[in-house]
């Protein structure tokens, strides 16, 4: 059996999470002290998951880059194909707060969107 | 000029706090609410805060920084608080005035019932925390550089250290992570982590970035450029402790090394602060030392979520609001008295409608200009006569009293204002 020392990002707290494993198996969870660090000890001893947040150019924007995030986490180890991916991307202004920027980005089932509304430049 | 040049509630700031206070203030029932912003658009530091992880406790959502800005500026919107953007407070006095610089309105001063103080803070730079060396190019606080790679699009070096553990500057060396740059080590002259743990993990940890703690920068090395930093250990009194001093090659130092509350303009207004802070004393509903003057958000004390400065926020506007409602019920008692045709002056200047009620109340004045014939002294509002009686002549020398009885009670509540004129029976 194996014990990892994990922190929980699950929120502002960084509770310390002490995961027991057996090969790719989750046995025990302890040090959580909400229901999200369970979900997130186990998720992070397998196969670790992060939101990811970055910027796409605009054309004719208020100003020239649009903030963007993945509306939901994907595979850490899939990040930096991620944000190779959001590179990518230009989109004239404007553009509204929550427009799909990418659908279903890597085939993860998660979007990456607008995070705030980005007016044409006056 | 604005349309208005009063308002129940004016915040000075259009962040978290501020917008939160404004939403408070309308919604506690101010009629007129204005944020003042010195930046072309709202939203303040979380405009640049492209990061995720805002308001999991206030919105049960985990919204980056423009999201959560735009959330509550939405509302605000919708509730009608204006806002007054690309504009700079030059000064405020203690009885709420306002005197300001526009863009597009120029010189402008108003008067607030209540103000909301929501300016945030400025970060510490080189100079407070004295870093000895060079002073070449490339030295930038965190916020300056996030500014610049999430909002204006340009990237301030390839090769960064960090000096301070503090969110921002985590979450920056992620992001330049992110941009493609090499961020060599962030350095702590504390024991401990100054930002939040979870920062740690998912900005340093998931990338290898290396934190160090117990050391500081010796010395910046470079001379149009930074070239190099000096790192070393400290002891517990954070002297340097020979022989651990490290060169590491970099080309910007990026210092995320504290805020500091900005309030010049609480301190032109007469507000008092706590040192320790560096914020204003203030009580409960975040009220200051100085009548109808409030603080909301990291203008007080620096916060670690953005969630509770939306949450002070509405306490503070919440407040303010109250404060304002209770200084226009006052304002509403009183009936102001002026000074009409050939009046140079009036005492008093206003009148307490209520007093009148219960109490004569003599109104004594002089004239502009002697009128040597038979005169009538009138009171009027602006469409009824209140009071009218003769007087054989008028002048500059001799003071002149009219009385106002209960009698003229109901008719003085007709009057928005009283005016006095004293003119000739030949002319009237």
């Amino acid at each position: 059996m194996e014990e990892r020392n994990l922190i929980c990002t699950a929120c502002p707290m960084g509770c310390r999470l002490v995961v027991k494993m057996e090969g790719d198996q989750v046995l025990q969870i302890a040090g959580n002290r909400c229901r999200r660090g369970e979900s997130f000890g186990r998720q992070e001893a397998i196969a670790p998951q992060r939101m990811v947040a970055s910027t796409v150019r605009v054309l004719n924007g208020f100003h020239p880059l649009l903030p963007v995030y993945t509306k939901g986490t994907v595979p850490k180890k899939k990040i930096a194909e991620v944000l190779a991916e959001i590179r990518k991307v230009q989109i004239a202004a404007p553009v509204a707060n929550k427009t799909v920027i990418i659908k279903n980005i890597l085939g993860t089932g998660v979007d990456v969107v607008a995070s705030r509304d980005m007016p044409a430049k006056a | 000029m604005l349309a208005k040049n009063i308002y129940d509630v004016v915040v000075i700031g259009s962040g978290p706090g501020g917008v939160a206070a404004a939403i408070a203030a309308k919604q506690a029932g101010a009629d007129d609410v204005l944020v003042i912003e010195r930046d072309v658009e709202p939203g303040g530091i979380l405009v640049q805060c492209i990061h995720n992880g805002f308001g999991l406790t206030s919105l049960k959502e985990d919204l980056p920084g423009p999201g959560y800005a735009q959330y509550y500026l939405d509302q605000a919107k919708a509730l009608g608080v204006e806002f007054l953007l690309d504009t700079m407070v030059l000064d405020v006095t203690s009885q709420r005035k306002l005197y300001l610089s526009s863009q597009e309105h120029g010189y402008v001063d108003l008067e607030a019932r209540a103000l909301v103080m929501a300016m945030g803070c400025r970060e510490r730079t080189r100079a407070q925390i004295r870093i000895p060396g060079m002073r070449p190019n490339g030295v930038f606080t965190a916020g300056t550089a996030q500014r610049w790679v999430n909002v204006e699009g340009w990237m301030p070096g390839k090769k960064f250290v960090i000096l301070g553990s503090g969110d921002i500057g985590m979450i920056m060396a992620r992001r330049l992570t992110y941009e493609g740059a090499k961020v060599e080590r962030v350095l702590e002259i504390q024991s401990y982590l100054s930002g939040l743990t979870r920062n740690y993990v998912q900005c340093l940890q998931d990338y290898d970035i290396p934190l160090q703690l117990n050391y500081t920068i010796k010395r910046i090395m470079g001379k149009n450029r930074v070239e190099a930093i000096e790192a070393v250990q400290v002891d517990q009194r954070w002297n340097f402790v020979p022989g651990t001093e490290e060169i590491i090659p970099c080309d910007t130092l990026l210092l995320s090394v504290g805020l500091i509350p900005e309030n010049e303009l609480s301190r032109k207004a007469g507000v008092i602060l706590d040192p320790v802070t560096g914020g204003p004393f203030v009580d409960e509903t975040f009220q200051t030392n100085v009548p109808g003057v409030f603080a909301a958000g990291n203008v007080v004390h620096v916060y670690d979520l953005v969630d509770w400065v939306t949450e002070a926020g509405f306490g503070a506007g919440k407040g303010a609001a109250k404060f304002a409602l209770a200084q226009k019920a006052a304002e509403q008692r009183y009936t102001p008295v002026k000074a009409g045709r050939n009046v140079r002056y009036v005492v008093p200047h206003k009148l307490d409608k209520q007093t009148l009620e219960q109490e004569e109340v003599h109104l004594q004045m002089r004239v502009t200009k002697p009128i040597e014939e038979d005169v009538w002294i009138e009171v009027h509002g602006e469409n009824n006569s209140i009071v009218r009686r003769s007087e054989r002549y008028v002048r500059p020398g001799e003071m002149v009293t009219v009385v106002l009885r209960p009698a003229h009670y109901a008719e003085v509540c007709k009057a928005g204002t009283l005016t006095i004129d004293i003119y000739p029976k030949s002319e009237a």
